[in-house]
């Protein structure tokens, strides 16, 4: 199995944008491509991440897509669940020795459209399940009781998680919120849906990543600093909620999975930091559960004890998280996209202090984090 | 239909009347998709809504593992086998979580505020989505009260049955 490394990402800012969906895809491709010094052509594989339905509306992505992302002539896939997967899609070809060059691009444009729980409600069944107010929104408020009541997790240590990642989103350009915030603030913002507070929700955001992986002999001839892919896994539950524990996701199993591949055994230890894909505050704290960063129900115990945070042993979300900045299907790739820079030194202000050598990468979708999905990358 | 959308005669299309997007300080072009689509219950999903119509919650059990699952299955998505065992459940059960939904967006199914549920069925071995209702849910803090002391829950039914999930109103503490 060949080496995989990621050469150069670029990304557009979270705010929104006047430019139309192909300008603003053109733009961070067309960046990276001038970075990395090679023609569009040059590139031997693409892989796309945008869902051109209800988070785009203009279902068209054959006739915009692929021009904007330049893309087209060449071969070529485009995947619809989280731009993370698409990462990986990209890996796997080079992995193979198929490819040297593979450049993955994740973009949207949440302006566009209407309100994130309006569009999220289309991802419940239509029988059972939308007909009763399900949405992204409404599930997760039904997780979060769940939380604080099984393990005692208070508001306050949810609140923390807002205050934490928006205070790192002002050190980063891209996000889309930029604002600094206190746990008073959180606790008193709109309760929208009862436990979730309005402040404790992402946004909904603008977002176009896009990253060239290369073999390793051409990666090193590409950048004196590849990251390589590590490990990988995913894991889909069923959609049902009720016949699900809403606090025991496939986490766990993506995790140990990724874990394996990578050969990490202590990830407490070993990770020197994580972007994790936190849609709503709590999240945070329970994911960081499951990625065995704590223990079980510990998750408020450690955002307390400041370890999470840029300056802590194992910083959580140094760009600011999804809180600051969602864009919806491409937010994976952002996660892989700021723990590579974290790896190479290149996050500008919110480079975290020590030395990085391991990263985590995590997204989620689906309700309560029904699919999971974990990438480790190394230096 | 004729309050929700008007007819664009000129472009022939459809516009959602009560949705507005914020002011932009840029030139854009507004398109609204509506479009049909016919979705075939299948046998296992038209029994259990025949089931709501005559007042009654349908459940099905797996011979391999014997959970009992609502609403009814054609076959145990853990064990990946038919469930052919027809169960009709107890109308009550008890709270999982919940929440208080009490904000507007598009398309919501119903004026906020509003209660929505895990509800367990006795008997059954996994949760039924739901509204609560029943009391006044206009105080979200005396909500937040109330739903302290309610564990029990039972189903209360609409007066007019389509055989659909919204034969049940909702449930209401006992
Ligand atoms: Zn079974």
């Amino acid at each position: 199995m060949q080496k995989v490394g990621i050469v150069e990402v670029t990304q557009s800012s979270g705010v929104e944008s006047p430019l139309s969906l192909m300008e603003f895809t053109y733009k961070p491709v067309k960046e990276l491509l001038d970075k990395v010094d090679m023609r569009r052509d040059e590139v031997d594989m693409y892989i796309l991440a945008a869902t051109d339905v209800f988070h785009s509306g203009m279902s068209c992505a054959n006739a915009f897509d692929w021009d904007a992302s330049g893309a087209f002539m060449k071969p070529a896939s485009r995947e619809e669940g989280d731009a993370i997967t698409a990462f990986v899609y990209g890996c796997m070809p080079i992995m193979e020795g198929r490819y040297d060059t593979v450049l993955v691009v994740g973009l949207i444009k949440g302006s566009e459209n209407p309100e994130n729980d309006t569009l999220t409600s289309f991802v419940a069944d239509p029988f059972y399940s939308r007909p009763v107010g399900i949405q992204e929104t409404t599930a997760a408020a039904m997780q979060m009781r769940l939380y604080l009541q099984r393990y005692g997790i208070t508001e306050e240590q949810c609140a923390k998680v807002v205050v934490k990642n928006l205070g790192n989103a002002l050190f980063n350009p891209y996000a889309h919120i930029k604002k600094r915030v206190n746990v008073d603030d959180v606790l008193n913002s709109e309760r929208i849906c009862d436990p979730l507070k309005a402040m404790e929700c992402a946004p909904k955001s603008e977002g176009v990543c896009a990253m060239l992986l290369a073999s390793e002999e051409k990666a090193k001839k590409l950048t004196d600093k590849p990251v390589w892919f590590k490990g990988w896994g995913s894991s889909m539950d069923t959609f049902y909620l009720g016949d699900r524990d809403l606090l025991d996701t496939q986490l766990k199993a993506a995790a140990a999975s990724a874990y394996k591949m990578a050969g990490v055994s202590d990830p407490r230890k070993e990770i020197d930091v994580a972007e994790i894909c936190e849609p709503y505050a709590f999240q945070e704290l329970l994911w960081c559960e499951q990625l065995g960063f704590c223990a079980q129900g510990q998750g408020g115990k450690l955002i307390d004890s400041g370890v999470t945070q840029i300056t802590g042993a194992l910083p959580v979300n140094p760009s600011g998280g999804v809180l600051a900045m969602n864009p919806y299907v491409a937010r994976g790739l952002y996660r892989v996209a700021e723990a590579a820079l974290q790896i190479k030194g290149k996050a500008g202000e919110h480079q975290v202090d020590g030395k990085v050598n391991t990263a985590l990468a995590h997204s989620t979708y689906g309700f309560c984090g029904q699919w999971q999905g974990v990438v480790i990358l190394g230096s | 239909m004729a309050e929700k959308y008007k007819v664009d005669k000129d472009l022939v299309r459809m516009e959602i009347v009560d949705f507005t997007f914020p002011e932009k300080e840029y030139r854009t072009s507004r398109h609204d998709t509506v479009l049909p689509y016919n979705w075939a219950l299948g046998p296992t999903w038209t029994r259990f809504f025949d089931g709501l119509k005559e007042g009654k919650i349908l459940g099905t059990r797996c011979k391999k593992c014997n959970k009992v699952l609502v609403p009814a299955r054609t076959f145990c998505p853990i064990c990946y086998e038919d469930m052919q065992e027809w169960i009709e459940l107890p109308q009550e059960g008890s709270i999982e979580t919940w929440c208080l939904v009490n904000y507007k967006y598009y398309g919501q199914v119903k004026e906020p505020p509003y209660i929505i549920a895990q509800i367990h069925l006795d008997k059954a071995d996994c949760s039924l989505t739901h509204f609560i209702g029943g009391f006044n849910l206009s105080d979200p803090d005396k909500v937040r009260g109330k739903m302290k002391t309610v564990s029990r829950v039972k189903a209360v039914w609409s007066k007019e049955k389509h055989g659909d999930i919204y034969d049940i109103a909702h449930f209401k503490p006992v």
